[in-house]
């Protein structure tokens, strides 16, 4: 099985110049391992204002609401899905990002 | 999230005509405000036109109070008899069935298969599975149970012998053969009961009475599951009897035995449940449990329930159906005589939350002038997409995304509001497929806000005709399943949706009709004429759907029982039952991806004399880069031009889009075997075609081929390549000089 080699945090820099697609094939296999994973594939946005905040939240099972992280909230998609990528590199890769590019 | 909700009968409306709407609030009484506004466009945003949204002047704006209403979700039948079901002493009750959760997670509860319990009073009498599962018999205060559960999914024939004056309960439970191998035993016990036969009452199959609340049944222990079947002998059968009975062809006893033999086999198509009993003690379904289901003797030989109706002698029932939420109206007005078509909605607010908006549509007069152009408002898919929970349960949806989900603070109602019920994209809570949807509760999902999809994309239509001083008219697919083709003749040019993803047969030959007698087709979308959908004569503003077969399948229909229950058609896609979207509108769905929109490139075809009217003051090759709909015209879903379908081998295909997303698949009706390479990125297959071409009929088609387009054609000030296509199209629609076909 593919597994995320934690040195190509280039592919981390791709994803967060460009958070949506297209994107190259090594990091949309990278994607693929983090969106599937059991641990860290259910994550939502909830928005809180229209066009300007949202939220991160958890999908529960059962029919249950999301819980949402109110101390992750965003003011746009693409610092909500760097959020989440990251979270999910860690969870899966068991190493934090280091800052890239001043990030 | 908002604090009041509401829903409109009926849903589309002529001027002079009235219409009711039926309001609640949340969490107690509560004033809230209600206006009625003609949509233009909607909430899209600082990148696109914005809300617009005109005030139409009613006695109903203003404040009102609000009080909760109800909503009694949950299917099952009742038999409104209560003397035939009272002061009896002997009697056995039987079916086959075959539960589908067991036990109810997470909080464990009762499920009844048949019996007169009511709750409010402590009385009555329940043949059910327990807390855990096992079967159980109820009768005052006295419980039975075999103490073994029953295992999801698998038919079992069930039975209680009861003879209260001998004060025993006899209770079998026997597993039924079939082709997966098991382990469990017959399970046959019989127990002391003291207890004194039961006043009358309503008898109940799939749930029991709880309570009467502001004049309305409220029901509980709702069955998940099929029941088969289902009989009430007025006699206490021994057990040697029970154990033969079990693996008969059927539980029907005796006549002189009979007190109720209920035949869900018959009647199908409707709510009717008869009694082939001579008490004739009929029945009817409550919240459209899902009928022409395989029954316990389902060989397989059969996939068509009217061949053999023997074996769908079954009823599904789901704790989470809802047909009509029955509220009593709140607010009722007549439309404006002068009211001019189009999109409108109650807008209701309350305590500062979000509006809710109760769309309906105000078609032209049935009399009167029309205008030159139809919006046909997909309100069939509408509907189809109506309440959609998945999104907002665990499951792979990020993946097909190629983003996180986005929802929004309304969306959070059906979570916490599970009575709502869901949409034709959900699950009942025991895992199968929502079959069954109706406009006659809240909807949280047809609005100008939230997902930018369906009605709110299409408004950045509506929106654009606005822009052009467009006089157009609004209908419906409702309305046009309903009347045909008299509902289009007159209208130099339809325009459908962004998505008319569902449609009828009757739709269908409508639209077919219109094109052969010079009728001129916008097809503004992708996706579109994808789903066979039914509208069921007994469950008006109801609409029936089975996943049948092949498609991009939120769920997958359960084997054999693919043909609709209300009208006997063969569910599935359109194009495997012969008419593929291709052959109307000259493309067909291929690919879908919701991460990022792309553009089209004009073919050599653009230059084709017949086309040029088409590219008149376009300059661009590449065309749609920009817009709201994820930042270009060719995205979300995409269709291509395929004559092996029906796309008229004349036709043009004038442009493509390209390089569209990883996230971008090949749908799986393109691929016979799976292969790789198959991503936007790959696959040249993942493209959206923009056709046009001439019909027989002299008129003519255009199609976009793709969802986003619409999105796109406000993009500066309306002044763009996409918006200047379009409108040369429409104008040479309107054009009456005939189309000739090369």
């Amino acid at each position: 099985m593919f597994a995320i080699d934690p040195q190509r945090t280039d592919l981390a820099l791709e994803f967060r110049r460009r958070p949506f697609g297209p994107h190259s094939p090594e990091l949309q296999a990278v994607l693929n391992v983090l969106r599937s994973s059991a641990h860290c594939q259910n994550l939502l946005l909830v928005c809180t204002r229209p066009h300007a905040e949202w939220t991160l939240a958890e999908k529960q099972p059962g029919g249950r609401p999301p819980r949402l992280f109110p101390d992750l909230t965003f003011t746009s998609l693409e610092a909500a899905e760097w959020h989440a990528f990251r979270m999910r590199w860690e969870a899966v890769t068991g190493r934090a990002l280091p800052p890239l590019d001043g990030a | 999230m908002p604090r009041v909700l509401g829903y409109a009968d009926p849903l589309s409306v002529a001027p002079g005509e009235a219409i009711r709407f039926m309001v609640g609030t949340l969490d107690g009484p509560r004033r809230y405000r209600a206006e009625v506004v003609r949509l233009i466009s909607g909430d899209t945003g600082p990148e696109g036109p914005g809300l617009k949204a005109e005030r139409l002047a009613t006695p109903i704006e203003g404040e009102h109070e609000g009080t909760p209403q109800p909503i009694d979700a949950g299917s099952y039948a009742i038999v409104e008899r209560p003397e035939a079901f009272g002061a009896l002493e002997r009697f056995t009750l039987q079916a086959f069935i075959q539960p589908t959760r067991v036990p109810v997670r997470p909080e464990p509860r009762r499920q009844v298969i048949m019996g007169t319990w009511a709750e409010d009073r402590g009385a009555g009498f329940a043949l059910m599975l327990d807390e855990a599962g096992a079967l159980a018999f109820l009768v005052g205060a006295a419980l039975v149970s075999t103490g073994v559960p029953l295992t999801a999914r698998r038919w079992y024939h069930v039975a209680a012998a009861v003879d209260l004056a001998a004060g025993t309960v006899t209770l079998r439970q026997t597993p039924l053969a079939e082709h997966a191998p098991s382990l469990e035993q017959p399970v046959a016990l019989t127990a002391t009961v003291r207890a004194a036969a039961s006043p009358g009452g309503d008898f109940f199959l799939g749930a029991a009475h709880r309570a009467i609340e502001a004049g309305r049944r409220q029901t509980t222990w709702h069955f998940n599951g099929k029941i088969d079947r289902p009989t009430l002998a007025r006699r206490a059968l021994t057990a040697a009897e029970l154990a033969a009975a079990a693996t008969a062809p059927s539980t029907a006893i005796a006549p002189e035995d009979a007190l109720g033999l209920w035949d869900f086999a018959a009647d199908i198509a409707t709510d009717r449940v008869s009694d082939r009993s001579p008490n004739l003690l009929h029945g009817r379904t409550v919240n459209a449990p899902k009928r022409a289901v395989t029954g316990h003797n389902w060989d397989g030989t059969e996939m068509d329930w009217r061949r053999a109706p023997q074996q769908y002698g079954a009823v599904h029932f789901h704790d989470d159906d809802l047909y009509d939420a029955g509220w009593r109206p709140s607010l009722s007005m007549t439309v404006p005589a002068d009211a001019r078509s189009g999109v409108y909605a109650l807008r209701l607010e309350a305590d500062s939350g979000p509006a809710f908006w109760v769309v309906f549509y105000v078609r032209p007069p049935r009399r009167g002038p029309r205008a030159p152009v139809a919006f046909l408002a997909s309100t069939a898919t509408y509907l189809c997409y109506s309440n959609y929970r998945a999104r907002m349960r665990p499951g792979p949806a990020e993946l097909y995304i190629g983003a996180l989900p986005v929802v929004d603070t309304t969306d959070l109602l059906l979570m916490h509001h599970p009575e709502l019920g869901g949409s034709t994209y959900d699950t009942h809570s025991d895992g199968s497929g929502v079959c069954h949807v109706s406009r006659l509760r809240p909807i949280v999902n047809t609005r100008p806000t939230g997902r930018l999809w369906n009605l709110f994309l299409d408004l950045c239509l509506l929106d654009w005709l606005e822009a052009h001083d467009q006089p157009y008219d609004v209908v419906t697919d409702d309305d046009l399943h309903t009347e045909g083709l008299p509902l289009l003749d007159g209208y130099s040019v339809v325009l459908t949706g962004c998505h008319p993803e569902y449609c009828s047969r009757e739709m269908l030959d409508a639209l077919a009709a219109y094109l052969a007698r010079g009728g001129r087709l916008m097809y503004m979308g992708g996706n579109g004429f994808y789903w066979r959908v039914s509208y069921p004569a007994a469950h008006p503003g109801m609409l029936e759907l089975r996943r049948a077969e092949d498609g991009t399948r939120a769920w997958v229909e359960s084997t054999g029982e693919y043909y609709h229950s209300s009208t006997g058609e063969y569910g599935g896609l359109w194009r495997r039952q012969g008419r593929a979207p291709n052959a109307l509108v000259g493309v067909g769905f291929v690919a879908q991806g919701f991460d990022r929109s792309s553009f089209y490139r004009r073919t050599p075809a653009s230059r084709d004399p017949r086309a040029r009217f088409i590219f008149d003051g376009i300059e661009d090759e590449a065309l749609g880069d920009f817009g709201v709909a994820w930042g270009g015209a060719a995205g979300l879903e995409l269709d291509a031009f395929n004559p092996s379908l029906g796309s008229p081998a004349w036709a043009l295909v004038v442009a493509s889009s390209e390089d569209h997303s990883n996230a971008f698949q090949l749908v799986n009706e393109e691929m016979n075997v799976s292969f790789a390479g198959a991503d936007g990125q790959f696959s040249p297959a993942v493209r959206a075609d923009m056709v046009f071409y001439e019909h027989p009929g002299g008129g003519a088609v255009f199609s976009t081929g793709s969802i986003a387009y619409v999105g796109s054609l406000a993009h500066r000030g309306y002044d763009n390549a996409i918006s200047r296509l379009t409108l040369n199209v429409l104008r040479r629609f309107l054009d009456a000089t005939p189309f000739a076909t090369p």
